[in-house]
């Protein structure tokens, strides 16, 4: 599959050079690249599910390597992982089940799985919806701790997927393929629809001669905003410009244009303006597990004056930004440092840059991050495409979109260093 | 001549006075307070217009609104005015006060020998203490000391950015209108006075004609060119009183809906006690702060104003109270009208345009050069005929610095340093010839800068040193020209320690001082004001300057000052704010939006350097509609966010800065 090689070599290329904008196009990108590779993936005569998993996670772990940053990536590739596990499972259960796999070739959603007719078999049900919910005891005990190996395989899967494969072997390896691809396609909807299902909620939460407050620019933002307008309500939006990126004139720019009463301030005017705002609305890089916010840089003090101000601070994130992983030291370890001519110019000052104090040190430092955490305590509320949620329950939300077995995906090639 | 003795008879007299009039004070009260206090606007306006008014009272400022005036109930010149010169009081409900102080009596001999003292009310100086001057002993080095350390203030790399320096600048301008239109009315004859002249001399009609406006400017035209043909004529002949000088005839604000009654002696009288004794109450309040959309002002400030004022186009809508910011491009204007100002002295007017075009900026430079240029004004000034130098040079400078708040709005700092001034040529003894006067003057200039500002520096420098350690990461925000005495003072005497210079656009000025620290040697971290929560985390010390310190204990500085702290404050970071005592003062701010100046709206959507940045500059007529810039240029810091204040007067917490600016003052009225 040289094809795929290529594609993943290229995509690889622009995750290194930064050259990809913004965690959606990310996550686009990436689905579109593992639906792909599973495409061209030779399907083996037995355990297909192990061959698919193995052929994303080696994909994605290097995809994960060329940017680490770029949450969004690990996220769709756990995501697509979860896809295959949670097709084969239920390809399993229909086979036990012994129903006929032809009615349900439809059937991919987790709801559809739920309520399955082959409830009959309750047992065989009660084992797949145990390795399905990732935070069972069971699985955590029977797990093997290499999981790459055997892919979802708790004992009673692995059990019923012997017999299912002898059942009929043919139409199953077309089938999860089928089904594992159209689902990735489901999930790149999913990931190209999300601002509408956002913005869709806004005016539950925008009333009539609101203030509004934001910092640089998000389109989740940007729609959210202008589905408000759309329902008539008239209010007003503070726009922070977000130095150094100054992403919040193009924003102030985008709502003018529609026709809102926007004001563009300076981030240092953020404190002063913040004691007149009725509601803080960001858009947010990634969401960690604990309700932790990995945004914008600024976003952090702006948290911090609205937490005085006791000002709502509402994250608006798609689902493909909720991370599985619990942040660690997150301003430094998950950040990243963009070019110091965003805040000076080389110029000017190119001869305190290399000249050295006898030690040899540069004098002068430049710190341009590009990402601020602003941890949960902050944030009073996420809007995600599945509605509004705390931050204490996004742990929760999260064990419904990935396998637990996913979480750690590095593990081999840490192991390998 | 030494006011000392007459202190101690007066305080006396006042002190006998007090119970006596206490007891008239509580008849009159319990007779009709109620209407008492509503008449007041009313007599005081009798006082002023009625027909026979004095001639020999020609000084605008007596007449001033002056509703900032501070008592004066304890000089015995003042208390030998005549009652209804006394100025209203703010708040009708105050006049129910309990305390009555002091009326004429003991001062005579003193008025008896300034009869024109009685007429002037020195509305800004600080005066109710009265003192002997100092000695001069030792001025000569003093002001040599200041020449040298000058330098510090003025920096001469600012003149690329047209926009000024945060550190310094407090709008008094509002607050001191009336003042500064009285004192330019002084010189130019303007509209508001030849309104008044104009009533004065067809005074068979009404007091509060009911003209239109434009009535009333086409007289106003036409009184103007009368006033100065008159006035040349006065300057030439010298008459005695000089001819137009009606100017006490400047009505206060109240007049505006209070309608003319006449009334007895006896009634302005009751009220005049009324008002010492609520002057001797209040004399520790701040005046109202006249804001710019002030309807009583608004005309006649526009009237008045030597520049244009920008148009109202996108003024954001929770800032309409402030005056919208002039920048550099009025500049050939301002230039061109060189000649017609010639009331202004060239120093003066050579000080307006650095501040317009934002060449001169930082708190401490604006001052200093404001000071410096005044004296100079005072060197070159000499007494006009008929006119004694008290009155006449307070007036002048009043001209001086409405010109200078139009250029750009008077930081706190300045009008802590125009007041003192003020008070120091209010008190001027009588029997100094004018040279002597003008020499005394000048070194007391030149003793304010040093020992309020050069001197004070030094001494925090020593104060903040103290509190840098080998191996701290200090941090500071913007440019204060203080803080970056402390780095390189610390650095002098072998500190290690690294630097954060935070910045922030549009000023971005940070790039300035770093560009200063690293020459010198000092290693330095630049970063802008969003990645402070990044930096923040290595961070020991926070410095941060300020332009003004409030007496509730904000801090109001440069526009981004707040959010450090606050990220400081997050951190556990301790936060030293240095900033010399004379910037205290005794108002109160709450939010940073009452009260604020606004700088260039234009500036934001521009970035130095940075040619990507464009999204702004093509926008259509209708985008530009709903969009509104707003660049502010202070905030103000709540007081739980400061570990600290660095003053001369120690290191103090922001509680105890009320305490400071009441033991400051006194001493202040003693420099």
């Amino acid at each position: 599959m040289p094809d795929t090689q290529a594609l993943v070599n290229d995509f690889l290329n622009k995750l290194k050079k930064r050259k990809i904008e913004g965690s959606q196009a990310t996550a686009k990108q990436t689905a579109e690249l593992l639906r792909s590779v599973i495409s061209q993936t030779r399907m083996p005569y037995t355990n297909q599910a192990a061959a698919l998993i193995h052929s994303v996670k080696a994909v994605g772990e290097r995809l994960i390597a060329a940017n680490p940053v770029e949450l969004a990536v690990g996220n769709v590739v756990r995501r697509v992982l979860h896809i295959v596990r949670e097709e084969d499972l239920s390809l399993t259960t229909a086979a036990m089940a012994g129903l006929n796999l032809s009615a349900e070739s439809d059937d991919e959603d987790d709801t559809d799985r739920d309520n399955h007719p082959a409830l009959s078999a309750a047992a065989i049900a009660a084992a797949s919806r145990s390795t399905l919910r990732p935070p069972s005891l069971q699985t955590l005990l029977e797990d093997v701790p290499d999981s790459a190996a055997v892919p979802h395989t708790s004992s009673s899967g692995g059990d019923s997927e012997g017999k299912s494969k002898s059942a009929d072997k043919s139409s199953r390896s077309r089938k999860l393929k089928h089904d594992v691809i159209e689902a990735v396609n489901e999930l790149i909807q999913d990931i190209s629809t999300c601002h509408e299902l956002i913005a869709e909620q806004a005016v539950e939460h925008i009333h009539q001669n609101e203030v509004i407050l934001t910092l640089g620019s998000s389109r989740t933002v940007l729609e959210f905003l202008c589905a408000a307008k759309e329902k008539k309500r008239s209010f007003r939006v503070f726009v922070a410009e977000g130095a150094p990126r100054y992403q919040g004139h193009l924003l102030a720019k985008e709502l003018v244009t529609r026709g809102l009463q926007t004001t563009l301030i300076t981030d240092s005017a953020v404190f002063a303006m913040i004691s007149r705002v009725n509601m803080v609305i960001v858009g947010a890089h990634a969401v960690m597990a604990n309700g932790g916010v990995i945004a914008p840089v600024g976003l952090n003090m702006v948290a911090l004056a609205a937490q005085k101000h006791a000002v709502p601070f509402v994250v608006l994130a798609g689902s493909h930004k909720l991370c599985p992983l619990y942040p660690h030291h997150p301003e430094v370890l998950l950040n990243e440092l963009r070019s110091p001519s965003e805040l000076l110019d080389f110029g000017e000052f190119s001869d305190c840059l290399d000249f050295g104090s006898g030690i040899g040190a540069p004098l002068l430092h430049v710190v341009n991050p590009t990402f601020d955490y602003v941890p949960p305590k902050l944030v009073s509320l996420f809007i995600t495409d599945t509605g509004g949620h705390n931050p204490s329950y996004m742990y929760r939300l999260i064990a419904d979109y990935y396998s637990a077995d996913d979480l750690v995906l590095e593990r081999r090639t840490t192991s390998g260093n | 001549m030494n006011p000392n003795p007459n202190i101690d008879f007066s305080h006396l007299c006042f002190l006998l006075f007090l119970q006596k009039s206490t007891k008239f004070f509580e008849r009159q009260l319990s007779m009709d307070a109620r209407r008492m206090s509503r008449a007041v606007p009313r007599v005081r306006q009798v006082g002023f217009f009625t027909p026979n008014t004095p001639a020999q009272q020609p000084q605008p400022q007596s007449a001033a609104p002056s509703s900032e005036s501070p008592p004066l109930s304890d000089s015995p010149a003042s208390n030998s005015l005549s009652p209804v010169m006394i100025p209203p009081p703010r708040h009708l409900s105050d006049n129910l006060g309990g305390r009555t102080a002091a009326v004429p009596v003991p001062g005579r001999e003193i008025s008896g020998e300034l009869p024109t003292v009685g007429s002037y009310n020195p509305s800004e100086s600080v005066l109710w203490l009265d003192s002997p001057p100092r000695s001069r002993i030792g001025d000569e080095e003093l002001s040599e000391g200041a020449e040298s350390s000058l330098g510090w203030y003025r920096r001469s790399d600012s003149a690329k950015f047209a926009s000024s320096l945060p550190s310094g600048g407090f709008n008094l301008s509002t607050a001191k209108h009336p003042e500064s239109v009285a004192a330019v009315e002084a010189k130019n004859p303007l509209p508001e006075q030849s309104e008044v002249q104009k009533e004065q001399a067809s005074s068979s009609k009404p007091l509060k004609a009911k003209t239109t406006k434009a009535e009333r400017r086409a007289l106003q035209e036409s009184q103007r060119a009368a006033k100065a043909a008159s006035r040349a004529e006065a300057n030439k002949s010298g008459t005695p009183g000089g001819a137009p000088s009606s100017k006490p005839m400047k009505q206060p604000p109240q007049k505006k809906d209070g309608p003319p009654v006449a009334s007895s002696i006896a009634a302005s009288e009751r009220i005049g006690v009324d008002r010492s004794v609520e002057k001797e109450r209040k004399k520790d309040l701040p005046p109202p702060r006249k804001q710019f959309d002030d309807e009583s002002r608004g005309g006649r400030a526009k009237r008045r104003s030597v520049l244009n004022q920008p148009e109202a186009r996108n003024r954001v809508e929770l800032f309409r109270h402030l005056p919208p910011h002039k920048n550099g491009t009025q500049l050939p204007s301002l230039e061109s009208k060189f000649f017609e100002l010639h009331e202004k002295h060239p120093a003066v007017y050579k000080v307006g345009l650095q501040y317009l075009a934002g060449d001169l900026s930082g708190g401490n430079a604006r001052c200093i050069a404001m000071l410096q240029a005044f004296q100079e004004a005072i060197r070159d000034y000499s007494t006009p005929p008929e006119k004694t130098l008290t009155r006449d040079l307070t007036s002048k400078i009043g001209g001086f610095v409405s010109f200078l708040i139009e250029c750009r709005p008077l930081s706190m700092s300045m009008g802590n340093a125009i007041r003192f001034l003020k008070s120091r040529i209010a008190r001027l003894p009588l029997t100094l010839s004018e040279s002597e006067a003008k020499t005394t003057l000048c070194s007391d200039i030149d003793r304010f800068i040093n020992e309020k500002i050069v001197l004070a520096d030094k001494v925090i420098l020593r104060h903040a040193a103290t509190k840098i350690r080998d191996g701290d990461v200090l941090l500071t925000y913007g440019s204060s020209c203080v803080v970056e005495m402390i780095l390189l003072y610390a650095h002098e005497l072998g500190k290690q320690f690294r630097v954060v210079v935070v910045d922030s656009h549009p000023m971005l000025e940070g790039q300035k001082l770093l560009r200063r620290l690293v020459v010198k040697g000092l290693s330095c971290t630049y970063t802008q004001l969003n990645a402070i929560s990044y930096v923040m985390h290595k961070v020991t010390r926070v410095f941060l300057g300020a332009s003004s310190i409030f007496s509730n204990g904000t801090v109001y500085s440069t526009v981004g000052t707040a959010s450090v702290a606050m990220v400081a404050h997050a951190f556990r970071v301790p936060v030293l704010v240095c900033c010399e005592a004379y910037k205290f003062h005794e108002r109160v701010q709450l939010d940073s939006i009452c009260f604020n100046e606004l700088g260039d709206p234009d500036a934001i959507s521009k970035v130095p350097g940075r040619v990507d940045v464009n999204y702004l500059d093509n926008l259509t007529d209708k985008q530009k509609e709903n969009l509104e810039l707003l660049n502010l240029k202070y905030d103000a810091t709540p007081s739980d966010y400061i570990s600290v204040i660095v003053t001369d007067y120690g290191m103090i917490p922001p509680t105890s800065v009320p305490v400071i600016v009441r033991e400051y003052r006194k001493e202040y009225l003693l420099i």
